[in-house]
């Protein structure tokens, strides 16, 4: 077992966890949103960044970096929280989220954040891009206005369903996840129908046509239940 | 010519009124402009369709429910589905407790400190914080009947504000049981606080009788939707038109028909269009909605204490139509009578407990009009769809873009009467202030602009230069 400890507390975790994993299972709260159980973490969002004491204060996402013995990590500090914030302010500047009309208000990731960031505001100008709704299929829509660009339904189509739909597509602030290279939803050979695209994604961008505002409900822990049913060969 | 302008306030959103005197010194014309502008039709663009309902209700504070319902009706046509019964009633259920608590806002809390407060009292105290010090437990009362039309919303869509409840194809939820029990036992002390203020304002009829005689009161057309018995109606039923003779000039006409015999005109000094009866031209076809145009058209209110206001209603007029802008006050507390009646007997209803609310279907229609009756007047939302359901069009025409010209006939009037020589006195800027409230004006809705603004007024001479100007903060 590795030693080490998180805000103060002696910790032991296995070789290979990641400190993500050794905080929850000490019940220490670290927040996440590009992160879900059941699909491989990436560490895109910076969301889960903590604090390595003796690795002279860097910052690291939690959910790629792997424990080591001795590590003095902070979870929870003024320093951490203020800046899980700005991250979470710049993906709001980024797109248009407009909790009162997005059909996931109340039930969603990032409003979750949010609320427990004490974001009150935003102190970077929105930009406001005019990004399209792709509404062609026939159960699911998927409106780029909402996307933070998490990857987990990228990571969910090809890991979960082997359907390999979901791509990202263009540059920097251009990315789009796109399926089929960039075809119209319905266009998408590949896709299968499955959802769990929908269930993976943490706000109301892939979401099920035909939900009102405030409708859409979504169960992501769906697709950690999968993997764990799979018979394993 | 001269100009005089005059800021309002105590409406919702905010206006400016300019006064041009001839060279007779009197006023030769009005113009109540409306200067804001929101973009609403603008931005829907793109959306879908299911999102509608609850992005316009955002339109406004006062009236969401107003725009989610119409909102959802239109959604109905476009997915080309019959709305399933429970739904129908518990939509009206709800457009109902909408009139209970946006006519008690406006009759308790905007305008009775004019009423009874006196049109000359001062400014700094004519307001509800005024009412409550003289009148203290008229304003409790107005507070309590706003409220219960508040938990009526809040019953059925989850708050009271903004909730977004109403769907294309029905709704979310029915009514529980407990919220039924607690909203009847209730409605006996909102049915006498009603009928309390129709005491008073009956009462009060000749001490007002040179503000009725000057608010507004013109012959002209009067529309709303009447049932196809000819019943007040608010929801559903056809368009009526009628005079003031109270012929009808028209009748059963299809609400989805509505640019058949209705035309919009722009002028440059106001972002507020200006809708007419088409047949009768512009601007001959002046005609009013709202809660005395509701009154004038229907043959009966269809419930037995709203029908026995109405009969006293109608006795102002000998049973012609009654013609005072003044009187949308009355108006309005009749309509809380009726709403609260109707409010019983849908209580009394097993259909509102049922669980089948909701018709789903695909996109089904490519354009779609929903037409129902706000507190304010005939609301209309027109949407036009592509195949995916993703809104291309939007036109919106609300209660307050009807009243438009009648508002602005109104300001003349009042401004010919009460103007006396050079000078907006304070007595000119509260009436003028006081004839634009009549009609409960809802400036955000009708420009789908936003905030509450002041309004302003300037008086021009003959030559357009500015003589005289006094706001409101």
């Amino acid at each position: 077992m590795i030693r080490l400890q998180i805000d103060g507390r002696p910790v032991e975790a296995r070789p290979g966890q990641t400190i993500l994993q050794a905080a929850h299972q000490a019940g220490i709260r670290i927040p996440t949103l590009c992160f879900l159980e059941g699909l491989s973490p990436v560490g895109s969002c910076r969301i889960c960044l903590v604090e390595i004491e003796n690795w002279n204060g860097k910052l690291v996402p939690a959910c790629v970096t792997e424990v080591e013995e001795g590590l003095r990590v902070v979870a929870n500090s003024p320093r951490l929280r203020e800046l899980r914030r700005r991250v979470l302010e710049l993906l709001f500047a980024e797109r248009n989220h407009i909790c009162a009309i997005c059909v996931s208000s109340g039930h969603c990731e990032l409003q979750d954040l949010a609320c427990e960031l004490g974001m009150d505001s935003v102190r970077f100008p929105y930009r406001f891009p005019g990004l399209a709704v792709d509404a062609s299929h026939r159960k699911f829509l998927i409106d780029h206005n909402r996307c933070v660009l998490c990857g987990r339904c990228v990571r969910a189509c090809s890991e979960v369903e082997g359907a390999v739909t979901w791509g990202f597509a263009g540059r920097a602030v251009h990315t789009q996840v796109a399926p089929d290279l960039g075809v119209p939803w319905v266009e998408a050979e590949s896709c299968t129908e499955c959802g769990k695209c929908v269930q993976a994604c943490p706000v109301g961008a892939i979401v099920e046509r035909g939900k009102a505002t405030a409708e859409q409900e979504k169960r992501p822990q769906v697709l950690v239940e999968i993997t764990e049913r799979r018979p394993r060969g | 010519m001269k100009k005089i302008k005059v800021p309002v306030t105590r409406i919702e959103g905010h206006g400016l009124i300019t006064l041009q005197l001839g060279e007779d010194g009197q006023v030769a014309e009005a113009k109540f402009h409306v200067t804001e502008t929101r973009g609403f039709e603008r931005f829907c663009r793109g959306r879908p369709l299911w999102e509608m309902p609850a992005l316009t209700a955002r339109i406004c504070g006062i009236c969401p429910v107003s725009h989610l319902l119409c909102s959802a009706k239109a959604g109905d046509e476009i997915l080309a589905v019959r709305v399933p019964r429970a739904a129908d009633k518990l939509r009206r259920l709800m457009n109902l407790g909408q009139f209970v608590q946006s006519h008690a806002l406006s009759f308790f809390h905007l305008s009775s400190p004019d009423l009874l407060l006196g049109w000359d009292s001062d400014p700094a105290t004519r307001n509800v914080f005024g009412l409550v010090e003289e009148r203290p437990e008229l304003a409790r009362q107005g507070i309590w009947l706003r409220a219960y039309g508040q938990r009526v919303i809040e019953a059925l869509g989850g708050k009271k504000i903004h909730p977004a409840w109403a769907v294309p194809g029905g709704v979310r939820s029915p009514l529980s049981p407990e919220d039924r029990d607690a909203l009847a036992a209730d409605l006996p002390r909102a049915l006498s606080i009603v009928q309390d203020a129709l005491a008073l304002y009956r009462g009060h009829l000749d001490d007002w009788a040179e503000e009725i005689e000057s608010f507004g009161n013109f012959p002209s057309l009067f529309m709303s939707l009447v049932a196809p018995d000819g019943t007040w109606e608010h929801y559903g039923g056809g368009i009526r038109f009628v005079d003031s003779q109270r012929r009808v000039v028209a009748d059963g006409l299809a609400p989805a028909r509505y640019q058949d015999y209705i035309a919009e005109h722009v002028e440059a000094w106001s972002y507020l269009k200006f809708p007419y009866y088409k047949e009768a031209g512009y601007p001959e076809g002046l005609y009013r909605v709202g809660p005395l145009a509701r009154l004038n058209c229907c043959d009966r209110m269809g419930t037995p204490l709203a029908d026995e206001a109405l009969d006293e209603f109608r006795a102002l007029a000998d049973g012609k139509a009654v013609t005072s802008s003044f009187h949308y006050h009355y108006a309005r507390l009749i309509e809380i009578l009726a709403a609260l009646e109707r409010i019983g007997n849908y209580l009394e209803d097993p259909d509102i407990l049922s669980p089948r609310v909701r018709a789903e279907a695909g996109i089904n229609e490519l354009e779609g009009v929903g037409v129902h009756e706000a507190p304010r007047g005939t609301l209309l939302h027109h949407y036009r769809v592509d195949d995916q359901g993703l809104i291309q069009w939007v036109n919106l025409i609300v209660s307050t873009g009807h009243n438009n010209l009648a508002m602005n006939r109104t300001v003349l009037q009042i401004a010919r009467h009460y103007l006396h020589g050079r000078e907006i006195t304070e007595g000119l800027l509260n009436r003028l202030e006081g004839g634009i409230r009549a009609y409960d004006p809802c400036l955000s809705c009708s420009v789908h602009a936003v905030g509450m603004m002041p309004l302003k007024v300037q008086l021009f001479g003959p030559s357009g230069e500015l003589i005289s100007e006094r706001a409101r903060p």
